[in-house]
């Protein structure tokens, strides 16, 4: 396979520095841009795998950036962020971007978020069954089994974690799940999600209270995580 | 003239002084009968006197006119006329009316003199809780940032002479010291935030199990040595609140309980659910708080008398201002036999939606 194509665009050089030199060691290709204009630039002229989006940028406001992309560019989209802004990261999750990071972060994290990110990003096609450790889902005959038992899962239950298998490693805000699961006129009804988290949680996971599989994004929303 | 907290307002104080005056003179007039003019002199004088103690002085003087005209009136010989027949009755009169003015203008003067003197020990006081704090405040960022600076160059420039080892200490005192970092920044970010006096609470629907999993996740995430348990009723409503200021607040006591009790203390977190009241309690059984400290213990900046360095003073500070803004309490009280009690009571809407199995 060849090596994967990473923009960074973010103004602070020491970032850029940061993330050069941690992608490069993990064998990425990197290619870099300041601001927002020559960041696009960039990306139209040579399409990367996956961007790098800083929200923070001199010349133009991150979100417009990502909205912009979005009308063409189809490759993955991280956001870099700084603390303390859920409202920014919900925004954007909800605009198109696959995942997030808050600023500072670690690197470690980083990589795994973009791993993850990459290979999602090239098995379009979900295959129809996924295991997960102990868990095993079918898709195709909609059937979950934990440990080789069937998991009897109601409806609406079956379609929250079919939602969270296809987008496996992605963050989920409450809008989305909301919208998808009951509808538009939901997307406010955050205690509907409440609910039925916590009953699948209790049929699919170890120990409902340290959940592996649906992982809480505090305030913005769920990720299912696939531990191999 | 400026008239300072406590004191009567203006036309009050014309209305005292003037009172005062009327009721002195019916007296010296009831006595008049076997009590000589001059002794009256003096019953005016000393109700002058002890206007001056709390009036502001113009009110005063005019006390001091008013009683002069007074005596003059009704008491100098001959009654009920403003004539004055003798040298000694009018060296008397002019003297009556000086004293009073002296006596005025002295208590204000010294009034004036003392308010001086307090306003300028609690700049004193203000210019010293400030220094403190300000150095406080700079140690805390300062270790960390010399802990940084320091490992690097060492690093950078003595990288031959150092062992494999030595290296690997470095480099995980610069990532301690840097977390250090964040935190205290973290904790300026949260209070300027309260401080600014902007912040509304964004209220939604909150799994109270699942928020104190995830905090109490992110702080065994840092490889602390106490035991936390958590006993939270499986049947606790959904509360509509808001989500990140309630994680800030438990985050920091919890937070605050690992620093500072012994490596092998117990941490207890417990959630209740009342009638449209959250209850969470946080207790640990460490050493408790000094119990002449723990009314100072929410203030800001505070820290308790030696307490180890590493702290800003803020946590607690934060939760309080939090758990206000949200429109609850949060008490503390030392337990027994021993360790710390923390009580939050949160007012919120609670949804019982949770048997929904079938859809």
């Amino acid at each position: 396979m060849n090596k994967a194509v990473i923009q960074v665009i973010d103004d602070e050089a020491q970032i850029r520095k940061l993330l050069e030199i941690a992608l490069q060691s993990n064998d990425y290709i990197v290619q870099q841009a300041a601001n927002a204009k020559d960041g696009m630039i960039l990306a139209a002229n040579h399409p990367p795998d996956m961007i790098i989006l800083d929200l923070g940028l001199p010349d133009e406001d991150g979100h417009s950036v990502l909205k912009k992309l979005r009308e063409w560019y189809t490759n993955p989209i991280l956001i870099l962020s700084v603390q303390s802004s859920e409202e920014d990261i919900v925004k954007a999750l909800d605009n198109g971007a696959n995942d997030y990071l808050v600023k500072p972060f670690r690197t470690g994290e980083l990589l795994a978020r973009i791993r993850s990110i990459l290979r999602t990003a090239i098995n379009e096609d979900v295959n129809p069954v996924i295991i997960c450790n102990d868990l095993q889902i079918d898709l195709s005959a909609r059937i979950v089994k934990k440990k080789n038992e069937l998991v009897k899962l109601t409806a609406t239950e079956y379609h929250l974690l079919s939602l969270f298998v296809k987008n496996e490693g992605k963050v989920l805000t409450h809008h989305y799940l909301l919208r998808e699961v009951w509808g538009p006129g939901f997307i406010n009804q955050s205690q509907y999600l409440r609910v039925f988290i916590a009953q699948l949680r209790k049929k699919i996971e170890n120990d409902p209270n340290r959940p592996e599989y649906i992982v809480t994004e505090s305030g913005i929303g769920y990720r299912f995580v696939n531990r191999e | 003239m400026k008239i300072s907290i406590g004191k009567p307002k203006s036309y009050i104080q014309y209305f005292i002084s003037i009172g005062s005056v009327c009721i002195a003179a019916a007296i010296g007039y009831a006595i008049s009968g076997f009590a000589g003019y001059k002794v009256i002199a003096y019953i005016l004088l000393v109700t002058v006197s002890l206007l001056s103690m709390f009036l502001d002085i113009a009110p005063v003087i005019l006390a001091a006119f008013l009683s002069a005209l007074i005596w003059d009136f009704f008491f100098i010989p001959p009654r009920f006329t403003f004539q004055v027949n003798t040298t000694e009755d009018i060296l008397m009169l002019l003297m009556y009316f000086i004293i009073a003015m002296v006596n005025a203008v002295l208590t204000f003067k010294i009034r004036q003199a003392q308010k001086i003197a307090r306003q300028k020990e609690e700049k004193e006081n203000t210019v010293k809780l400030y220094n403190t704090l300000l150095n406080s405040l700079s140690h805390e960022l300062k270790t960390p940032i010399a802990t940084i600076i320091g490992a690097t160059d060492t690093l950078q420039n003595n990288s031959m002479k150092l062992t494999a080892n030595n290296r690997i200490e470095l480099i995980a005192e610069i990532s301690k010291a840097s977390f250090r970092l964040n935190q205290q920044v973290g904790n300026l970010l949260n209070m300027s935030r309260l401080e600014s006096g902007f912040i509304e609470p964004k209220k939604d629907w909150c799994d109270i199990n699942e928020l104190v999993y995830e905090v109490v996740k992110t702080i065994e995430d840092n490889k602390i040595s106490q035991k936390i348990s958590i006993n939270i009723n499986p049947d606790i409503p959904l509360f509509k609140l808001d989500e990140g200021m309630l994680e800030q607040v438990i985050y920091n006591l919890i937070n605050n309980a690992t620093q500072y009790t012994p490596p092998d203390a117990k941490i207890d977190v417990m959630a209740m659910g009342y009638a449209d009241i959250l209850q969470i309690i946080i207790e640990d059984n460490g050493n408790g708080f000094p119990d002449d400290e723990i009314d100072h213990v929410f203030n800001k900046f505070y820290r308790l008398k030696g307490a180890q360095t590493g702290g800003t003073g803020l946590g607690l500070s934060i939760v309080k201002g939090y758990t206000e803004a949200m429109g609850g309490t949060v008490k503390l009280e030392n337990i027994r036999p021993k360790g710390a009690r923390f009580t939050i009571d949160i007012p919120a809407k609670t949804s019982y939606l949770k048997n929904l199995k079938n859809e």
